[in-house]
């Protein structure tokens, strides 16, 4: 028999059972529910006082407010306020409130050990899978299901294996790789599972691996899954996580997978996605010059503490092009407090952006943070779908930090190597 | 479980953004399901009638978990989505609310505004004279449809447990 791969191997664990093969359909125990404002206690509450059913396991619910906040207008104050009821009313104890976007929070808090079944009540929660955690998007229904029983049906999914051989060049991030991963395989790897390898990944910083994992939701996938290694264990150690044992989640090495694709990571230059999808990548060098009016440094994938210093490194000294808008929303309340104390926030400040609080900001349109009729906008974001950020005239281009930097020095897309000494700036 | 109306045709890749616009997703169910769509089709929403069939191409419903993509449809009376692939978030959520969502191959045979016929247990589905064979759904996804969605089966389950811890007492 051949061995399992890292998804077999947790969603077996979880189901209780020895083995799991692709195609069997099975309940899952889930070891954490994760969701928040906008996804969880709203939708939750009624269903469960109309089944008057309590919450499975407090300890096991976490709970983050991050879509509406700060609250906007009265509707945005509504559901914030629900929210914070509801773990009031409920008992959970792991309730984030204001401090950040929930797929950084998890890690951040070391609530993620791999090898768990992690549900959550949004598309991106496949960012845990970075940490070897089986980390599905669930909608509300699912999510109430989970919180009244803690289980839930899956079908054992088959894994595509992306192996990424060799070194990024100079200013060319997993940003990059992945919105080159969304033209290569699609978005439609539903049913499927993600699992990234390779000398590639064994060399990349952990804040890096979470953005493969991340945008494993635009390839559609179940989750994107990367196999504990050193730097898995070096990450969670340094969040106060117990390893022992963590080295078992990884695939076997004759696992079975159904596909295999190799990315040159060498070969890759920064990549940038037009409206309106991130399919649309292409190299950097068919975009120069296109105007845009706003550049967006944000969301769970585009703006932790790593994405503020590529920008920083680009804006150092430098000035937002007049008529062009920075807008900066630090990831979590963490990530502002690090980019205060290590000088970033003074760089991109004296540069000209404008902050907004950690959260999703402008991301998902929630909130008076919109786009107008016929905004361009250069975004860190994942995903740039007709109407996401705001109008539906609206149109936004994806890329890594270092390039909405330096389409904010310009005030049209550039290469942010134009702006790069490669002997100075890190990656 | 029987469905008919006509059909809706839409392409490939219609996201949770076009089904349940994010700017809209503080309306209540009733007037955010009026923006269903409607940066593609701006008369669906107003002219869509109960039992029609939403007939789509590759991957329906990617994007976000929000369920109000689903809920969206449900509320405007959609009687089925059938589509060549689905993105997994929504057809659990369709599922789950009772929304049946059937993969199907031959969606370019399917013209928009096309009067369709289904019968979701016996499989088939009619449009004219042509009769096209559905694939089966798994045993537990038919349960879930059958009961009226998760919400409905949870509750099944729950009264019959107090009854059992009742009987005991
Ligand atoms: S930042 Fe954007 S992609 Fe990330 S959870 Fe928030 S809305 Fe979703």
């Amino acid at each position: 028999m051949a061995g399992d791969t890292l998804a077999q191997k947790i969603i077996a664990r979880a189901a209780g059972l020895t083995h799991v093969a692709v195609g069997d359909d099975v309940t899952v125990r889930v070891d954490l529910l994760m969701a928040h404002d906008g996804s969880g206690p709203r939708r939750w509450r009624p269903r469960m006082e109309a089944l008057g059913a309590p919450l499975w396991d407090p300890d096991k619910v976490v709970l983050v407010t991050d879509h509406y906040v700060p609250a906007e207008d009265q509707v945005a104050a509504d559901i914030l306020q629900e929210t914070r009821d509801f773990a009031r009313d409920y008992g959970v104890q792991k309730f984030f409130d204001m401090e950040g976007i929930c797929h950084a929070i998890l890690p951040e808090k070391g609530l993620l050990k791999p090898g768990m079944f992690v549900a959550g009540g949004d598309s991106h929660t496949t960012m845990g899978g970075a940490y070897a955690c089986y980390a599905a998007g669930f909608g509300a229904t699912d999510t109430t299901g989970i919180a009244i029983t803690g289980e839930t049906w899956t079908t054992v999914p088959e894994t595509i294996l992306v192996q990424l051989n060799g070194q990024l060049n100079f200013a060319v991030t997993a940003k990059d790789i992945m919105l080159r991963l969304c033209r290569e395989l699609g978005m439609d790897n539903s049913f499927k599972v993600i699992e990234y390898t390779g000398s590639g990944v064994a060399n990349m910083a952990m804040a890096e691996r979470t953005v493969l994992s991340n945008m494993a939701a635009e390839l559609g996938a179940e989750t994107g899954l990367i196999g504990v290694d050193g730097v898995t264990i070096d990450a969670l150690a340094a969040t106060g996580v117990d390893t022992a044992g963590a080295e078992a989640w990884a695939s076997d090495a004759d696992a079975q997978y159904s596909k295999c694709f190799t990315l040159g990571a060498s070969g890759l230059e920064p990549q940038i996605a037009a409206p309106h999808s991130p399919v649309n990548s292409d190299d950097i060098g068919h975009f120069i010059g296109t105007q845009v009016d706003q550049c967006y440094i944000g969301a769970c994938v585009g703006a932790k503490l790593t994405d503020l210093h590529m920008a920083a490194a680009v804006l150092r000294g430098r000035q937002v092009a007049p008529g062009t808008r920075l807008v900066v929303a630090p990831s979590t309340a963490f990530t502002m407090q690090a980019a205060l104390a290590d000088g970033t926030l003074r760089i991109l400040e004296d540069a000209g952006a404008t902050f907004l609080p950690s959260g999703c900001g402008a991301c998902a349109g929630f909130g008076g943070r919109a786009l107008g009729d016929g905004d361009v906008c250069l975004s860190t974001t994942n995903r740039n779908f007709k109407g996401r950020m705001g109008h539906a005239n609206s149109r936004v281009y994806l890329g890594s930090a270092y390039a909405a930097a330096a389409a904010a020095v310009t005030g049209e897309i550039t290469d942010p190597r134009d702006f790069l000494d490669a002997n100075r700036t890190a990656a | 479980m029987r469905v008919k109306g006509r059909a809706w045709v839409f392409g490939d890749a219609i996201n949770t953004d076009l089904l349940a616009p994010g700017y809209a997703m503080t309306l209540p169910p009733k007037e955010l399901a009026q923006h269903c769509l409607e940066a593609v089709n701006p008369d669906f929403a107003r002219e869509v009638r109960p039992g029609d069939v939403v007939v789509a191409g590759d991957n329906f419903g990617l994007g976000s978990s929000r369920e109000q993509a689903a809920i969206s449809l449900h509320t405007l009376g959609v009687g089925a989505v059938l589509a060549r692939s689905f993105a997994r978030i929504f057809y659990r959520n369709a599922i789950n609310i009772g929304l049946p969502a059937l993969s199907f191959d031959a969606v370019d045979e399917i013209a928009d505004g096309a009067a369709l016929d289904l019968d979701l247990a016996e499989g088939w589905l009619k449009r004219g004279g042509d009769t096209f064979a559905l694939k089966p759904l798994p045993p537990h996804i038919r349960d879930l449809i059958a009961a009226g969605g998760l919400m409905a089966q949870l509750h099944e389950k729950m009264a019959k447990q107090r009854q059992a811890e009742g009987s005991d007492a």
